[in-house]
């Protein structure tokens, strides 16, 4: 599975609880779409940690690394390329 | 020689610290920046819009936006217009939204492009909007009839004097509660001055002072953030939520923010965050607390979290704002206790007849005072209920319905609540409100909602579901729902389906065997 499958199926189990694939556009900021609050980003935190073998700072949960699946995707290969 | 007038009205308080200082910076949100001279422009232009729309005095006004300027600007625009302002959390989904402009009687609604999911239905269902107002990218709103907020914006001297008085109605603040449906409570921009100079003093603050705002504006503990850091001439940096911390952290930092008012669900963040890579901010002087207790075994990590910072243990309802507060000072002395009754008040704790306890008996909490709310909007039944009669004749005394001691110096200790509202996250959940969301989940036949203690949110929400008959109901379907339908912090963290549900001799069910 690839690192977007991983993380929208977490996202969709989660937080939307559905398995239809349409509910969840790649770029809908979770914010704005309100799918996510604050004890929801620990949470998803924790996932990509153990999930993917990274270490995430403090100063790096921020919305550019963390709002939409997009953003996810893209932060943890930064992350596992350092 | 010009005799400075007394302030009445709550508007004043931004337009005094306009003309004294137009130039500081009075809000920081998402990065923008806006002077008091900005501030008060925009508002008042706002106001005159509305005016001109003919919104009358007294009309409400429901804001339903996230911690924006807009948002900011809305609230001090409706004042100014003699308007009440009513503003909504923006997680509330459809029918509750439809539910609160049908109640209200709405005549205008401010919001944001981002939520039209939830309000354009929920415009349609109501009887009373005649104008909405949005701020944000509105190409997917074209045809809609909604006005964007740069066109509401007339220059500020159109705006007319609105001849409200200090009994005029300023807000209506929503609150849950045990019927199911939430209440309007009504605050005068009496009650509401009041009360904001009180905050002021007892958390000693002034105009030099930078206030972090990232709980949200519907709920009277963020309002106030606001209120006050206006009525000051002092700078308020807004957020959305605790969402992203790191961006709480920068903004701390880069603004210098000295006071941080927060509930026990962030705390307990803070500190687990801490315990991985150690946080300090030495810029904040003032922490605050309300909405449910903080644990005594935190404070410790609060201390080298915020080393300059006096930390405020503080308790209120909506129904009068706040109620006590306990001196920082006494923090380690008193661990249990949220202090005493806010200055210009009086607290006195009553047996379920009213009459007063002997020192150091539980009884149920009652506040006098000019904070307390005029009443529920459009229920009386109810308010008569919590605003009993007092010793002088007229005069109001609100009944909290929580129980309480208070020690020989006056400092109070929370016992529990005498009805069964949730209080999880900080914030109240009616178990009724969550039965009826989930009473209408396909297959469900019973539903009985709880409150179960939780380490991290106070308590949590636990929901018991009996199926219809041969019905294939699973937990995922009933969580769907509630999301759908829910706050975020309303839905249940624990569902669990069961084949019935315990009842009480006369065929009720008992909760009690529940928890």
């Amino acid at each position: 599975m690839s690192s977007e499958d991983k993380i929208r199926k977490f996202i969709l189990e989660n937080y939307l609880f559905t398995d239809d694939q349409s509910e969840l556009n790649n770029d809908d900021s979770f914010l704005d779409q309100g799918i996510l609050d604050s004890t929801g980003i620990l949470e998803i935190i924790f996932f990509i940690e153990d999930e993917f073998g990274i270490k995430i700072k403090d100063d790096e949960m921020v919305p550019e690394n963390l709002d939409s699946v997009n953003r996810i995707v893209a932060f943890i290969e930064r992350k596992q390329q350092e | 020689m010009e005799t400075e007038r007394p302030q009445r009205l709550m508007h004043e308080g931004l337009f005094r610290s306009a003309k004294r200082n137009p130039d500081k910076l009075a809000l920081v949100a998402e990065g923008e920046e806006l002077t008091y001279a900005k501030l008060a422009g925009k508002a008042a232009g706002l106001a005159a819009y509305l005016q001109r729309q003919g919104l009358s005095r007294g009309d409400r006004c429901v804001i339903f936006m996230d911690n924006t300027l807009a948002c900011a600007i809305s609230i001090y625009a409706v004042l100014a217009a003699g308007a009440v302002f009513v503003v909504v959390n923006p997680q509330t989904k459809q029918d509750k939204l439809t539910y609160i402009l049908n109640d209200c009687q709405a005549r205008v609604l401010i919001t944001d492009a981002h939520l039209h999911r939830v309000f354009l239905p929920a415009v349609e269902d109501s009887e009373s909007v005649q104008q909405v107002i949005c701020s944000g990218d509105l190409a997917r709103l074209e045809g809609s009839g909604v006005v964007p907020f740069e066109d509401a914006l007339l220059p500020a001297d159109q705006m007319k004097v609105s001849g409200t008085i200090q009994k005029d109605l300023a807000a209506l603040i929503y609150t849950s509660g045990s019927t199911g449906d939430p209440k309007g409570v009504m605050h005068t921009h009496l009650s509401m001055t009041f009360v904001l100079g009180s905050l002021i003093e007892y958390l000693r603050l002034s105009a030099q002072d930078r206030l972090l705002l990232m709980l949200p504006l519907a709920f009277d503990y963020g309002l106030y953030q606001l209120f006050m850091s206006v009525q000051l001439g002092a700078t308020l940096v807004m957020e959305r939520s605790f969402t992203y911390p790191a961006v709480i952290f920068q903004r701390i930092r880069e603004y210098e923010v000295t006071v941080f008012p927060a509930v026990p669900t962030i705390y307990a963040m803070l500190v687990s965050m801490h315990h991985r890579e150690p946080l300090c901010f030495p810029s904040v002087t003032r922490v605050t607390n309300t909405a449910a207790a903080l644990p005594a075994g935190q404070i410790p990590a609060l201390k080298e979290i915020f080393p300059n910072a006096l930390i405020f243990k503080m308790y209120g309802l909506t129904e009068c704002k706040r109620v006590s507060y306990l001196e920082p000072e006494l923090i380690d002395l008193k661990p249990g206790s949220v202090g005493k009754a806010i200055p210009g008040t009086e607290v006195c704790i009553l047996d379920e007849e009213g009459n007063p306890v002997a020192p150091g008996e539980v009884g149920i909490l009652h506040v006098r005072g000019t904070h307390l709310m005029l009443g529920y909007w459009n229920a009386p039944e109810l308010s008569a209920r919590v605003l009993i009669d007092a010793h002088l004749p007229g005069e109001k005394l609100l009944r909290t319905g929580d129980w309480f001691t208070m020690d020989e110096d006056g400092d109070l200790y929370f016992k529990g609540r005498s009805d069964d509202i949730i209080k999880t996250r900080g914030e109240k959940v009616s178990p009724l409100e969550v039965e009826n969301v989930v009473n209408t989940v396909q297959g469900v036949r019973e539903v009985a909602v709880i409150g179960v203690e939780d380490e991290t949110l106070g308590q949590a929400i636990k929901c018991f579901v009996v199926p219809e008959q041969g019905c294939d109901l699973s937990i995922r379907d009933v969580r769907k729902v509630c999301v759908e339908k829910l706050e975020n912090f309303m839905v249940p963290k624990y569902i669990e389906i069961v084949a019935s549900l315990p009842r009480t001799a006369t065929g009720k069910i008992s909760k009690k065997e529940l928890s």
